[in-house]
């Protein structure tokens, strides 16, 4: 009865975030902010169970993973649930975190049930030990002000390009490029 | 910076995105990669002589099914471990299907042929050089199928980059066909397929160092 339960709370929670989610896509930034805002609570409880050894580096591979949601958000399909994807996405980085730490820790709970990553919330953010502000600030130039104004600043491209004086679409590109460039950063481990 | 800030930072004019990426990605790497392939073959090799010929043989035919299918079964398999959390699917038995349909016929061809003409329809006159021509032409679309991969997010890294191999791979022995002049199946079966597997195990090779995100 409990799992019957489980399953409907699990389904109808894959239906609303899978709705934000093609909002999001579609342009609609308060429904991407919301499945982002949801996805942290979710991703937090599922890193948190799973790198019980390693509990100072939950709350910076959630971070490492909303930054993967997003800069991949391109991959996701409507056709797809959105739990597959999500849940490939975090396990990636969680594998590739241990990797990192290869041989000093070892992992004791499975990692292939999917349906877990919506199956518990946590929203108690710990402190990040990476303070991605000052891996921002590392970023070059035509990187860096693009994100300072579109992204911290909430200026539009139009703006953003007046203030840069930069041409609009390379303040597009510099966002995505500045995006990407942040996550090779972390995963190389300079932060 | 606490979560919750990069959250909104990460919203924040997000803008909408373009579906299709997967399928926009392949296009332009299939594109210019057959294309960069052609050129080389037309100058490096050259078309065979006797093209207008060969076209009217149905083992013509066979020679350039046999890849294209294989092709398609590894683009396939590309496309799907290219975005996390999808399954391979039937993508493996795509891939087997033609090699297997050729073996066959390759063994039953060998196995009505005299014994003294099996060493011909193995050898050929090329065997030497048909591998190597074939990883040869398969590296502009090598480099465009790993361009391809990696502006998508593949989770299986080591699997990817096999698949965009044997993508180029079997796009190299495509085209290297409109140049071999080889027509007997047990010579496609051995030395095409050998000239196949060597991107594919290059791009499983790099894959993992090359792909990652």
């Amino acid at each position: 009865m409990r799992r019957i339960q489980m399953e409907g709370k699990l389904r109808s929670t894959e239906q609303r975030l899978r709705d934000l989610m093609i909002r999001g896509l579609a342009g609609d930034s308060a429904a991407y902010h919301a499945l982002l805002k949801e996805l942290s609570a979710h991703l937090r409880a599922f890193l948190r169970q799973r790198l019980a050894r390693l509990p100072d580096d939950v709350e910076d591979l959630v971070q490492e993973t909303l930054l993967a949601v997003h800069n991949q958000r391109h991959t996701y399909e409507p056709d797809q649930p959105l739990t597959a994807w999500i849940h490939a996405i975090a396990r990636y980085k969680l594998v590739d975190l241990l990797r990192r730490r290869a041989g000093r820790e070892a992992m004791n709970e499975p990692l292939d049930d999917e349906l877990a990553v919506f199956a518990t919330s946590d929203t108690e953010a710990a402190d990040a030990r990476r303070d991605v502000t000052k891996l921002l600030e590392r970023l070059p130039e035509r990187q860096r002000l693009p994100i300072q104004y579109m992204k911290l600043e909430g200026l539009s491209v139009v703006e953003a390009a007046r203030a840069s004086g930069m041409s609009e679409s390379a303040v597009k590109v510099g966002v995505h490029r500045g995006l990407k460039a942040l996550a090779a950063m972390i995963r190389g481990g300079d932060a | 910076m606490r979560t919750d800030d990069l959250v909104a930072m990460l919203a924040s004019g997000a803008g909408a995105v373009e579906p299709g990426a997967t399928a926009r990605r392949y296009a332009a790497a299939l594109g210019w990669g057959a294309f960069g392939a052609t050129l080389l073959m037309a100058i490096v090799l050259g078309v065979r002589s006797d093209l207008a010929a060969a076209v009217r043989l149905p083992m013509f035919w066979m020679k350039l099914a046999f890849p294209a299918c294989l092709a398609l079964g590894a683009l396939y398999a590309a496309t799907r471990l290219s975005r996390p959390g999808v399954q391979l699917g039937r993508a493996p038995a795509a891939i087997v299907a033609p090699v297997l349909a050729l073996w066959l016929l390759a063994a039953f061809v060998l196995a009505t042929a005299d014994a003294g003409e099996r060493e011909a329809l193995i050898f050929g006159s090329t065997w030497i050089v048909c591998p190597l021509l074939v990883a040869m032409l398969s590296l502009p679309v090598f480099v465009a199928a790993m361009w391809a991969m990696k502006g998508l997010a593949p989770t299986r890294l080591a699997s990817a980059g096999a698949a965009a191999g044997l993508l180029a791979g079997s796009l190299g022995a495509l085209i290297y066909a409109l140049h071999c002049p080889e027509m007997e199946a047990p010579f496609l079966a051995i030395w095409y397929l050998l000239g196949m597997l060597i991107p594919t195990a290059a791009g499983a090779l790099i894959g993992p160092r090359l792909l990652r995100w």
